[in-house]
């Protein structure tokens, strides 16, 4: 008999196994490239964000050891600016493929550290990490090739801080180029996030780098204000949110510190009517919910020419039905957790602050689990530009959706905000694309995709997202001196 | 020709390919692997298309229909045996009372180059031998020439002609060209009688993909959230890996949603998909694979 099947074919636990990783209970400050315990004696505590449990205890760095990472920083430049720029390649390709080969163990610690779903630890950040290091690695020697007629040098010691949503990304966001320009470095990791960077300490000190080329030290926004105040660091790259990047331009007008600022963003994808709506419905998902919306550069403003308005959005709230919201070592999860309780109660304070302002809110009806931090995807409609929920980043998987009818009054729209870091275009027309991207003003902007990232591409904002880029060419400027 | 009637929305195919990559990152495991596996099996449209058919050959398919793996008396039969009209009555007293159904291509199956009176007789032909369902193939040479309406209306004639069997519509997506003619060939069939659009004849190498079927599914979709009538979809040709058959279920289940896996509404054409299946099935039940000799090829 031909029967027919109940519906059952849900899905089951998927979990990736944690067994391999090797994690220690207590991590101190990688300095000249020892572990050295924090002169304070103090430690913090850093959570698995979707069970509230304690993973491990990292050192909180004061001033005081942050002043000797920059000087065991200064005292390794000398040696590093002067070795063969070839063999300063060799160092990032070894550590670029170290971090391959422990891809799976780096993948399964951001999850655990970050909250983010393993299938985008494992397929993005960690092989996008990689990248980074192999792309600069072939920089290193070639660096008279990048810029003919000119004569480089690198800047010195370079202090780097970077936030939790991409941890071992940004770090190699931010190492790749320093080291390859010939600087040494003091980076701090975000306090919700340090493991990978932690690990990856330990992966360059098997990769044999110079003792002091790269300084690693734990804390809050204290040991971060230590690195941007010491008189003996020649270049601040700082990747977090617009406040705190004022906060550090302040800090470093009238020094000669160079600066580079990668901060919010409120970008805005736009879809037209002649779009491909399946594929342009797909794009907005990724675009805002990659990640728990924790990026940057997320679509958070949907624009949607009115004549599509309810097509997009039905096919949106039944494409969130679908997103897989739990555990974020499982391989089926498609939105892990939030990155910390602080972070949960702003997303919860925007929610708030939407329905006040009489937006229609939509949430997809699963289930979370009951311990560590979540927040369902939300889509709010009938969104203006005077709205708060479109003014102002929520850095969470919320979707503002406003509607527009010409492209004249779209690009006005898309640029009528503080940030200018990202954007995305829908339309089946190639014309109306280049008509688009020379008028809206962010760094990135896609066209019929979103989030695609790649080394060899620079990545940078326009107004409050911040000034300087990374990746590609344009990255390797931030850590030289043009001495012409 | 006017062709204006039937414009379809456009499709991007690196957003199609992206979304495929998506569905096959899905872990597919433990009880939602057994539940896919038995569900595969009940969609299984077991095939024979050969030239070389003979009574001996069908009777043979029709009792591995109903005998697909006696160990395991919970598994579903098969949904329909696919035959050739010729062949109808030959399947149809085989498989008697089982509730296997029999469906049969027609109109000049697989190049669908004749006139309307030979597809309409080959369609009769196959109906009066009792076919269940008609598996028919769309005129490629006039839809690529731009014919549209030519087409929409041998559907629709064919529709007629079928009463209460339902009917297939074949695309041949690997001779249209481009994801966009998918998106138009299917929008012509369903809004022209088809009961299902279906991938592949099986003749030609580029049969069924899921980047194809993606497209049809959004197809059948677009035409739900319009007029609320489902439409039934079924890939065919080149489908005989369990692992890939549970990837076309995630595929359906995420585009349309779980009313759609049935086998009143997703089939699979295959041969030799079946065995893979129960091979598959016996190592999840019984742990370790079995040597391919203790399943039966008919």
């Amino acid at each position: 008999m031909a029967t027919k099947n109940k519906n059952t074919f849900e899905f089951a636990p998927a979990p990736e196994s944690t067994g391999h990783i090797q994690l220690r209970d207590q991590y101190d400050l990688f300095i000249g490239g020892k572990w050295i315990k924090p002169k304070s004696g103090k430690y913090f505590k850093t959570i698995n964000p979707a069970t509230e449990k304690q993973i491990a205890t990292v050192a909180d760095a004061s001033e005081k050891d942050v002043d000797l990472a920059v000087k065991a920083a200064r005292k390794a430049f000398k040696g590093w600016s002067q070795l063969p720029a070839r063999e300063r390649g060799k160092y990032l390709f070894r550590l670029a493929r170290l971090i391959q080969e422990k891809a799976r163990e780096l993948a399964v610690i951001e999850s655990l550290d970050g909250g983010k779903p393993i299938r985008e630890s494992r397929d993005i950040d960690i092989p996008l990490a990689a990248a980074h290091f192999f792309y600069h690695a072939g920089w290193a020697d070639k660096l008279d090739y990048a810029f003919p007629n000119r004569s480089v040098e690198p800047l010195g010691v370079a202090g780097q801080i970077i936030p939790w949503n991409f941890p071992l990304l940004m770090a190699a966001w931010k190492l790749a180029p320093a080291l390859a320009c010939g600087n040494t470095v003091v980076l701090k990791p975000a306090e919700t996030t340090p493991l990978t960077a932690l690990k990856l300490a330990e992966i360059i000190e098997e990769a044999g780098f110079p003792e002091g080329v790269v300084n690693i030290v734990t804390g809050a926004g204290k040991t971060g204000a230590a690195i941007v105040n010491h008189p003996d660091v020649n270049k601040i790259a700082f990747t977090g949110s617009t406040e705190v990047g004022k906060l550090i331009q302040r800090a470093t007008a009238a020094s000669d510190k160079k600066l580079t600022l990668e901060l919010g963003g409120k970008a805005a994808n736009i879809i037209f009517e002649d779009a491909a709506i399946n594929q342009a419905v797909e794009g907005v998902i990724n675009g805002i919910y990659f990640n728990q919306g924790h990026v940057c550069c997320a679509g958070s403003r949907l624009f949607v020419q009115e004549s599509v308005f309810d097509e997009v959005t039905t096919k949106l709230k039944a494409r969130i039905e679908n997103l897989v919201v739990g555990d974020p070592l499982d391989k089926n999860t498609d939105i892990g957790a939030i990155n910390s309780k602080g972070q949960l109660e702003t997303i919860n304070k925007y929610l708030e602050i939407g329905k006040d302002e009489g937006l229609e809110m939509f949430q997809s009806s699963c289930a979370v689990p009951k311990k560590g931090f979540w927040c369902k995807p939300t889509i709010f409609t009938g969104a203006a530009q005077s709205n708060r929920i479109v003014q102002e980043e929520i850095f969470g998987p919320v979707l503002a959706v406003q509607t527009f009818r010409t492209i004249s009054e779209v690009v006005q729209k898309a640029n009528n905000t503080p940030y200018g870091l990202s954007a995305g275009v829908w339309t089946d027309k190639g014309s109306k694309i280049f008509n688009l991207t020379s008028q809206l003003r962010a760094g990135v902007i896609w066209a019929n995709t979103f989030n695609k990232f790649d080394p060899t591409s620079p990545f940078g904002g326009y107004k409050e997202s911040g000034f300087g880029r990374e990746g590609g060419i344009h990255g390797l400027e931030a850590y030289l001196k043009f001495n012409d | 020709m006017q062709t204006s009637k039937y414009s379809s929305p456009p499709v991007d195919q690196v957003g199609i390919e992206d979304r495929i990559a998506r569905i096959t990152a899905r872990s597919i495991k433990s009880s939602m692997k057994v539940e896919g596996l038995k569900m595969a099996l009940s969609m299984i449209d077991l095939t024979t298309l050969e030239g070389a058919d003979t009574v001996g050959k069908v009777t043979q398919l029709c009792t591995k229909a109903q005998h697909l793996c006696d160990e395991f008396p919970e598994l579903p039969n098969v949904a329909a045996i696919c035959v050739y009209p010729s062949m109808v009555n030959v399947a149809k007293q085989a498989l008697g009372e089982s509730g296997v159904k029999v469906a049969a291509v027609a109109t000049a199956f697989p190049s669908g180059q004749s006139s309307l009176e030979v597809k309409l007789t080959d369609t009769k032909l196959a109906l009066d031998n009792g076919a269940d369902e008609i598996d028919m193939v769309i005129s490629r040479g006039k839809f690529l020439q731009g014919e549209c309406n030519f087409v929409a209306d041998e559907i629709a004639t064919i529709k007629e002609a079928c009463g209460k069997a339902r009917l297939k519509v074949i695309l041949e997506t690997g001779e249209l060209g481009s994801l966009d003619q998918v998106r138009k060939a299917s929008d012509i069939a369903i809004y022209n009688g088809a009961d299902f659009i279906k991938t592949s004849t099986g003749k030609i190498p580029k049969a069924a993909t899921l980047h194809v079927t993606c497209v049809m599914l959004e197809a059948i979709r677009d035409y739900y959230l319009t007029t609320g009538k489902m439409i039934a979809m079924k890939p065919a040709g080149g489908i005989s890996k369990s692992k890939l058959a549970l990837h076309y279920l995630m595929l359906v289940k995420e585009v349309l949603g779980d009313k759609w896996l049935t086998n009143e509404w997703f089939r699979f054409g295959a041969s030799s998909l079946a065995n893979d299946v129960l091979l598959q099935y016996r190592k999840a039940q019984v742990g370790g694979y079995q040597s391919p000799d203790y399943f039966s090829i008919d």
